[in-house]
């Protein structure tokens, strides 16, 4: 009882500031929110027991993200333009949600241990990484040994993100170049 | 933010912690939660804390902006050069057990090496993303948010 007490109240923070975020236009205000929506989301975390998912969302959505959105933020005029809802994106949104809602019933019990999940690879590698790699903490084992392959395509994509947003807006193209040669010290400079 | 006492007493305080702690975080890993993902971001937030307190120019005196790509593409280059390495010793790609004496000393080796390699790549991403959008205000920081703006717009339109 009480453990669905902590989670009905930590949804129901979640859906406050979700919709706080929505009616607000203000968008140092919307990035404070989406800053507390990710540490929330983190303690949702914790009650899952996933506490390396728990950590990321919590260094990267509230940390990084937040200080990264105030960056570009400071770029941008204070207040979000003004505008109607948009119908078809709002119907789409509602209708992929409720879909979403509507195959959660058809899911296994959360922690079901007959689970397919539960059943597949999941106790081979729960039991070599005891014997076979010698890792107390499972999701280190299974995510630099048993899926090392997926994980240097996640590092590969966090590689590729950074080189194009320096190409992008970092002056690291051959026409920003030139144009720093020509005037020393100008507004791309660095 | 840099004439607030404040600021920089706390800040020098709190970077080494950060710092630290994301090592701890890094080479602890196989122990507890975390790994090379957390570490690095970790490890970015000290920096960029350091950049927010005492700006961009000592933050690139500190830290120029090329050792970033070297530390993004050297993380990636030392994940795929452990895997490599497996196979030049007999194995399949990214099969840890032969690169030390007993097949769990390679597995903790390996895992060692590759997590290190993701903490390098995602420290250097975050410092290099935060000092690119950050760099962008530079010549912005003494307009009004609306001359910022439009400047920053011109910018945009005379590059293209």
């Amino acid at each position: 009882m009480s453990a669905f007490a902590v989670n009905a109240f930590v949804i129901a923070v979640l859906a406050l500031i979700a919709f706080m975020a929505l009616r607000l236009h203000r968008l140092f205000a919307v990035v404070m929110l989406s800053g507390a929506f990710s540490l929330t989301a983190a303690a949702q975390f914790v009650i899952l027991d996933a506490v390396d998912v728990a950590f990321t969302e919590a260094a990267v959505g509230a940390g990084i993200s937040t200080v990264l959105a105030l960056a570009t933020l400071s770029l941008l005029p204070e207040e979000e333009k003004p505008h109607s809802i948009a119908v078809l994106p709002a119907f789409l949104a509602i209708a992929t949600g409720a879909l979403l809602m509507a195959a959660v019933s058809e899911l296994p019990a959360f922690g079901d241990p007959n689970a397919p999940i539960h059943n597949h690879v999941a106790p081979e590698f729960i039991a070599g990484s005891a014997t076979d790699i010698d890792v107390p903490n499972v999701v280190t084992s299974v995510l630099a040994s048993y899926r090392g392959f997926d994980t240097l395509g996640e590092t590969v994509v966090v590689f590729t993100a950074a080189i194009a947003v320096l190409l992008i807006v970092g002056g690291y193209t051959r026409t920003a170049r030139r144009q720093k040669n020509n005037d020393k010290g100008g507004p791309h400079a660095g | 933010m840099q004439d607030d006492v404040v600021m920089r007493v706390v800040a020098k305080v709190m970077i080494p912690t950060v710092m630290l702690f994301a090592l701890y975080v890094q080479f602890h890993g196989d122990y507890g939660p975390g790994g090379g993902f957390q570490a690095g971001v970790i490890f970015a937030a000290g920096f960029i804390l350091f950049a927010m307190i005492f700006g961009l120019n000592r933050t690139r005196h500190v830290w120029p902006p090329r050792y970033n790509l070297i530390g993004f593409s050297g993380g990636v280059l030392l994940y795929g050069f452990t895997g490599i390495a497996s196979m030049l010793m007999g194995k399949n790609f990214l099969d840890y057990d032969v690169l030390g004496a007993t097949a769990t000393k390679g597995q903790h080796l390996g895992i060692l090496l590759v997590e290190f390699g993701v903490g390098l790549t995602v420290a250097s991403v975050m410092v290099s993303l935060f000092l690119t959008f950050a760099g962008r205000l530079t010549h912005l920081r003494f307009l009004s948010k609306t001359e910022a703006h439009e400047r920053f717009v011109a910018d945009e339109e005379g590059t293209k």
